[in-house]
């Protein structure tokens, strides 16, 4: 039987003038165990703190109850000092006789029975509180970035100048991402290229960055602070210490009909490559593919025209396991297939993509920004954008949220064809322009009132490819009229999803995807870079549609975090988890399957039931990964899981005490 | 207080609130003063979906009126989905309740934030005010359990 402190607080009046503190005090003295109780003006102030711990030492108390305001105000105070006198912090209880007591209850009877027998449920819980210890857990400082995009190279910038190592994993052969393939952004029309060159060049050179590119990660084993990553670095059939990136391979390759991913598709590129220009790392890839040496058997031009005789046709995949205390995922977005829209003839070649639009205008682009029509070569007379193409469409084939990026940069795409070709008549079809980022309002009220853009409310419901211009139909909807209008060049604000590598990510993390497949936060105000599962955090678009000032806001946000995990030299774990009785566990995962956290896996252990012993499949918590919810507790059929510091036997004496 | 026969009916209400959210929505009824019932006694639990079916029929068995759970709203859960496996627990408790004679208005399941002090007050006061008329509870009572 343990030995009960009960210490009931006046809190100056405001317990002690709705609340008869004696009453509480002497009836507390009658309850089970109980050999000793005061009263004290201030509990908290440091007199009454000291109060509780002489009386610790001369009573032997094993249990204390505080009976005084919110435990979510002071029991980390009185935990504390438990645990300076040598007391375990939770052998402490609080009832709460302020908040839920003389604060609301104006009859003092009432108030004082109350008090009473709140503290005999805090009394009847102590006495089965037992020790628990925070347990540790080391923190590997090293964090890996899942995506070199703006996201990604944003991140690892933030997290390497702190003075921690970081690898990016980039599954295409050069980092950048979808910023590398824009022209120029919004809202201030600054160039793609110039702002985010020099954060690719920064690094590749920074000294506590590795880049894994044309890289893939295989498996994650691990938790919070102590993951282990295996990353396997593809065949690049090149040596990336030999290349000196001169260029002469993909100047000689014969093999020229891939459609390079880079400029979307509109134009090829060699079965030796570099993804563009100022690719980072500037190291070709041979796409075996393509390849005539890897399809025949002939050919290997590129191994004789490479002076330092970098090309290497037996290379293999290479699997690099590491370990990290940190996981960032920033896998991005792609734009939406098209084929079931059909109805915008997505398959003309005058009909653009927004993403195809970027690449025309760009001078290093397939037309070396020369604004033509892809079919003949023309220079368009005018140009129609539709927006939404897929947003903000609840029908299957489409995507039911807003993909937020799209009214800037058709405006943007607008004003940029309107700057060089002032004579080009621009439509813009809207359903709504969504414009609430800083300085995006103006921006869009430039294109339209400024640059002399035609914005039309309304849908388009047919485009027809007609050979040497298009037609397409649509709905004015503030004019109430039916328009059919000819137009030579039309792109299409599509839709962006995450992508389809975004799943298994996410599934070898535990973290969790939504239902449209981005990436879910822990909490949506609160914790908006955390995945739910600890150590892993988010940035960029795979987490939602996202803009590049969005997207960096946030991988700095996940940096910081990154930063307060990597910077502490252990992990403290919360010691209220579940944990399960290894004599009642039969194995049969329904605690797993509740768990968000993932926290639950499964061991084959021995166990010695009454002297009989045996190999047993037994759920063990993962205490670093446990928040401490306690849904594993409820679901377990057999009973046997139980969450420590809020065990079913503590919940069934407090409400044996309250119901008295 | 209402007279039902010739005695005074103080009912025994318990109260399961969830630590982020519900029990911090009381802790703000407190703080604003915002009066309900003394015979609400509430028990802290660290989420909605830590509360066992197994609580509330001790509740009952031990001479409770009335349980009353509360949790995040939908979507607020500290941890992530707790409440909507609470939810589910409890729509299928209180329907079985119900069928045992356990009257609908005894169980109540409602989401309070940490920000809605004045909700908290007033759901109290209107459970209580229910069991009030609803009278005493004896379906699931368990004489033996009563100490005095
Ligand atoms: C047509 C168009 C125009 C735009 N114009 C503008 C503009 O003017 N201004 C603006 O602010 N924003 C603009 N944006 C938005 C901008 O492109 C995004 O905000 C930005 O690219 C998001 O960066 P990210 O790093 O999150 O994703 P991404 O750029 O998509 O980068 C993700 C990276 O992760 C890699 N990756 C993916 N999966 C894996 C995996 N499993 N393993 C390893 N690596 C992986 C990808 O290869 C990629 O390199 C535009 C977007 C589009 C479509
Ligand atoms: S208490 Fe919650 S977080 Fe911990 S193992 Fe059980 S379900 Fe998972
Ligand atoms: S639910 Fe219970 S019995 Fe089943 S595996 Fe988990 S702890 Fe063991």
């Amino acid at each position: 039987m343990k030995r009960v402190g009960v210490f009931v607080c006046h809190c100056g009046t405001n317990i002690a003038a709705a609340v008869d503190v004696g009453e509480v005090v002497d009836k507390a003295r009658l309850e089970r165990g109980v050999v000793f109780s005061a009263e004290y003006p201030y509990m908290c102030s440091e007199a009454g703190q000291t109060m509780i711990a002489n009386a610790v030492k001369e009573h032997n108390l094993t249990g204390v109850v505080v009976s005084a305001c919110s435990p979510r105000m002071h029991e980390v105070t009185f935990r504390k000092a438990a645990a300076k006198i040598g007391l375990n912090p939770y052998m402490l209880e609080m009832a709460n006789i302020r908040e839920q007591c003389s604060w609301i209850h104006k009859d003092k009877d009432d108030a004082t029975k109350k008090a009473v027998s709140l503290t005999s449920a805090a009394v009847a819980k102590v006495h089965l509180n037992t020790p628990l210890f925070a347990g540790e857990s080391p923190v590997t400082k090293r964090a890996l970035v899942i995506g070199g995009g703006i996201a990604g190279i944003s991140v690892a910038l933030d997290v390497a100048d702190a003075g921690y190592d970081v690898d990016i994993v980039e599954s295409t052969p050069g980092i950048g991402g979808r910023m590398a393939q824009l022209d120029k952004t919004f809202p201030t029309l600054d160039c793609s290229a110039c702002i985010l060159t020099p954060k690719m060049v920064d690094a590749a050179t920074h000294d506590n960055i590795t880049l894994h590119t044309y890289s893939e990660v295989e498996s994650v084993e691990g938790f919070v602070g102590d993951f282990t990553v295996t990353i396997r670095k593809k065949a690049r059939s090149v040596d990336m210490k030999k290349c000196t990136g001169c260029g002469a391979c993909y100047d000689k390759c014969p093999a020229k009909k891939a459609p390079s991913e880079f400029e979307e598709g509109l134009s090829n590129r060699k079965a030796i490559y570099i993804p563009f220009a100022q690719a980072v790392p500037n190291v070709p890839v041979i796409d075996r593919e393509q390849c005539i040496k890897f399809k025949t058997g002939k050919c290997g031009l590129c191994e004789t025209v490479c002076a330092p005789g970098a090309i290497d046709f037996e290379q293999q995949d290479e699997l690099v396991t590491q370990k990290y205390g940190a996981v960032i995922v920033a896998t991005g977005f792609r734009p939406i297939e098209l084929g079931k829209f059909g109805e915008y003839a997505p398959e003309s070649k005058d009909v653009l993509t927004s993403l195809e639009f970027e690449r025309i205008t760009n001078a290093a682009g397939p037309t070396k920004g020369a604004l033509v029509r892809l079919s003949d070569g023309r220079k368009p007379k005018s140009i129609t954008f539709i927006q939404c193409v897929g947003s903000r469409d609840t029908t299957p084939r489409g995507k039911a949220y807003c993909s937020k990026i799209c009214c800037m940069y058709t405006a943007k795409h607008a004003m940029l064809v309107k700057d060089k070709y002032p004579d080009i008549d621009v439509n813009v079809y809207y359903i709504d322009v969504r414009s609430p980022g800083k300085n995006f309002d103006e921006f869009y009220r430039r294109a339209a009132e400024e640059y002399g853009v035609n914005y039309i409310k309304g849908q388009v419901g047919k485009v027809v490819d007609m050979g040497d211009h298009l037609v397409l139909q649509a709905a004015d909807m503030l004019d109430n009229r039916q328009i059919t209008a000819r137009t030579d060049m039309i792109v299409l604000a599509t839709a962006i999803e995450p992508l389809k590598s975004t799943k298994p990510i996410a599934s070898m993390l535990t973290a969790s995807i939504d239902t449209n497949g981005f990436m879910t936060e822990a909490h949506p105000k609160l914790k908006p870079v955390e995945s739910p599962t600890a150590g892993v955090f988010l940035a960029g678009a795979c987490h939602g549609p996202k803009d590049i000032p969005e997207t960096v806001a946030q991988a700095g946000a996940a940096a910081a975090k990154v930063l307060g995990l990597l910077s502490k030299s252990k992990l403290t774990t919360n010691p209220c988890v579940a944990a399960a009785d290894e004599l009642a566990c039969n194995g049969c995962s329904a605690c797993e399957s509740v768990c968000p956290y993932g926290a639950i896996g499964y061991e084959d252990r021995q166990i010695n039931d009454h002297g009989v012993r045996g190999n047993q499949r037994l759920a063990a918590v993962n205490t670093a990964l446990c928040q401490g919810c306690g849904a594993c507790a409820v679901t377990c059929p057999s009973g046997a899981m139980d969450l420590l510091g809020f065990s079913n036997r503590q919940i069934l004496a407090e409400v044996d005490a309250l119901c008295r | 207080m209402q007279i039902t026969g010739e005695q005074t009916f103080t009912p025994l209400i318990t109260a399961f609130c969830c630590n982020w959210c519900s029990y911090a929505g009381a802790d703000l009824a407190g703080t604003s003063r915002l009066a309900y019932p003394a015979e609400v006694r509430i028990i802290k639990v660290p989420c909605s979906c830590r509360i066992n079916p197994l609580f509330v029929l001790r509740a009952f068995q031990k001479g409770a009126d009335g349980v009353i759970i509360c949790g995040c709203h939908p979507g607020d859960c500290h941890y992530i989905m707790g409440n909507y496996y609470a939810r589910r627990r409890m729509t299928l408790l209180f329907s079985l309740l119900d069928f045992m004679g356990i009257e609908r208005g005894r169980t109540h399941l409602e989401w309070v934030s940490a920000a809605e002090g004045a909700k908290f007050a007033a759901t109290m006061s209107g459970f209580a005010e229910n069991i009030h008329k609803l009278g005493k509870n004896r379906r699931l009572e368990d004489l033996r359990c009563k100490s005095s």
